[in-house]
């Protein structure tokens, strides 16, 4: 029993991390049709970023701050919304509705922020610690709960349960999903759903930065790999939950973290393998995945 | 309030539109004609910018609008109900209409609250999700969410296709009303429709208009029904 909840808690802990890059991904392919093929490299650069001030702030302080770390998750934020806004503007916004060249282009971006990754902080791990205060556990049910992963559980579910009333209540959200539905017909009710394009892959790359950001004190490191590695989960998770859909990508990301936990514990090679076994399963009973629409 | 010149369109190598003319006066209710692939939903998808015109001229309110994005010329003041009404199936009928307003202010309300009056089947829907709706309910939603901006023009695809016979009456009842104060230009495949809303009519062939006239004429006109629509 102590087993089970401990692998649940480490599996819900990592879907958390999984959705905030999968829901930007999911939103970003279902409003927009882009394959965003850098995603992963933009949440490896938002944790690069963040990171690096946390680290550097941290240092000076002599310790790892809470303080720097809400730094930290500051930055990786900004650096999503510039980013966000320079990858849009110069590169995709020229190939929408052009699969093949979205998948050059965004494989392009990868590429240079992956370079310019290694260009300022090298092609070493970087050791990242956690937050004095949620470096700790707690026992309950003879199980240990790490806090950092209490936390991380938390954020996930606050910014989900955000998302989702932004989407239900608000204009834009509204805009957001019926121009998932059908952008041509939020193009003939006055919308201008280019702006909305560019709102939503801001969004989607802040997400991305802010989950890498996280990603490190997690994992205990942080590589130029990162996002790569995460990059197939993504898509996996996205496959599953359903184009566009964020509480689809929250239920496939919990989904998959606890199949990574599972797998992780009893046979490690066959992690990758039960992913793609849930993808096929969902994909034939459900071709629009969990809770994608139906065009 | 509508003039349309010379219009050329292609889709992909198909040209479609070889030179369609017609004007649409205000407060008029102009109808397009024609048998199937003559042109009608690409006209309209035309003046929409949705399916963009290669050349000609396209003038609203004295203005050429031929160069301008979809939203652009829905902000101008045209309503625009495709033929497959394109409801949001996902969002509710409250949702829907709430992504069509651009203003949510006191005139914009009122125009709701009048659309719901002429509609009422959307107000016992209004929390049903799009996709759940009746074929008639969805062409009433569609009708209203395009009606709920200030919207001198409206366009009209096809009202009436795939819907029950009690439904049609409906849209129409409302469409006469709707007339009153809003111009139309309307594509229908329904002549005993077009005819009682139409005041005048354009009929297309092979992306051509090739006749016009008042709707009375072609009420009478046996012959011309024949030639042009395959009815009598």
């Amino acid at each position: 029993m102590e087993l089970h909840l401990t692998l649940i808690f480490n599996g819900i802990a990592t879907g958390m991390l999984i959705f905030l890059l999968a829901a930007g991904l999911s939103l970003i392919f279902g409003l927009m049709s882009v394959l965003n093929f850098a995603h992963g490299a933009l949440f490896m650069f938002g944790a690069y970023a963040g990171t690096y001030v946390y680290i550097l702030l941290g240092g000076w302080a002599g310790g790892w701050s809470i303080f720097y770390f809400g730094l930290g998750l500051l930055a990786a934020a900004v650096i999503g919304i510039i980013l966000g806004f320079i990858v849009e503007r110069t590169t995709i916004r020229q190939v929408y509705g052009d699969h093949l060249r979205q998948i050059l282009v965004t494989t392009g971006v990868m590429l240079v922020v992956m370079e310019l990754v290694r260009v300022f902080w090298g092609s070493n791990v970087i050791q990242v610690g956690r937050p004095q205060v949620l470096d700790g556990r707690t026992e309950m049910m003879n199980v240990l709960f790490g806090h950092y992963r209490l936390f991380i559980i938390a954020f996930g579910v606050i910014v989900l349960v955000g998302m989702l009333i932004m989407l239900k209540k608000s204009k834009i959200g509204l805009v957001v999903r019926a121009g998932v539905e059908n952008k041509e017909m939020v193009q003939a009710l006055g919308i201008n759903v280019r702006r909305v394009f560019t709102f939503v892959f801001i969004f989607g790359t802040t997400l991305a930065c802010i989950g890498g950001f996280l990603w490190g004190p997690y994992q205990g490191q942080i590589n130029p790999n990162m996002g790569m590695d995460l990059m197939l989960i993504a898509f996996i998770v996205v496959a599953i939950g359903g184009m566009g859909s964020v509480g689809g990508s929250a239920v496939a990301a919990i989904l998959v973290g606890l199949s990574e936990a599972y797998m992780a514990y009893f046979f490690p090679p066959g992690a990758l393998a039960v992913n793609m076994l849930i993808m096929a399963v969902v994909l034939l009973v459900k071709p629009t995945g969990l809770l994608g629409a139906t065009r | 309030m509508l003039k349309v010149n010379q219009l050329q369109t292609y889709i992909e190598q198909f040209h479609i539109l070889q030179g369609v003319e017609f004007e649409v006066p205000e407060g008029q209710v102009t109808v397009i004609l024609g048998r199937n692939g003559a042109g009608k939903t690409t006209t309209m998808r035309s003046i929409m910018g949705l399916t963009p015109a290669k050349s000609g001229e396209i003038l609203f309110q004295g203005k050429n609008i031929m160069a301008l994005p979809p939203y652009v010329t829905a902000k101008k003041g045209i309503g625009y109900v495709p033929e497959d009404q394109d409801i949001f199936g996902t969002l509710t009928v409250e949702e829907n209409m709430r992504v069509a307003m651009r203003k949510e202010d006191k005139a914009t309300l009122e125009r709701q609250e009048w659309i719901l009056s002429l509609f009422p089947d959307l107000k016992a829907a209004w929390k049903r999700k799009g996709g759940n709706l009746s074929g008639g309910q969805k062409q009433m939603l569609s009708i209203g969410r395009a009606l709920v901006n200030e919207t001198p023009l409206l366009l009209i695809d096809e009202p009436s296709k795939g819907l029950a016979p009690i439904m049609v009456k409906k849209v129409m009842e409302a469409l006469q009303i709707i007339k009153n104060d809003t111009t139309v230009l309307l594509v229908e495949q329904n002549f005993m429709m077009a005819s009682r809303i139409g005041d005048y009519f354009y009929i297309l062939d092979e992306g051509r208009t090739v006749y016009q006239g008042e709707m009375e004429q072609l009420r009478k006109d046996e012959e011309l029904r024949k030639k042009y629509l395959g009815i009598s």
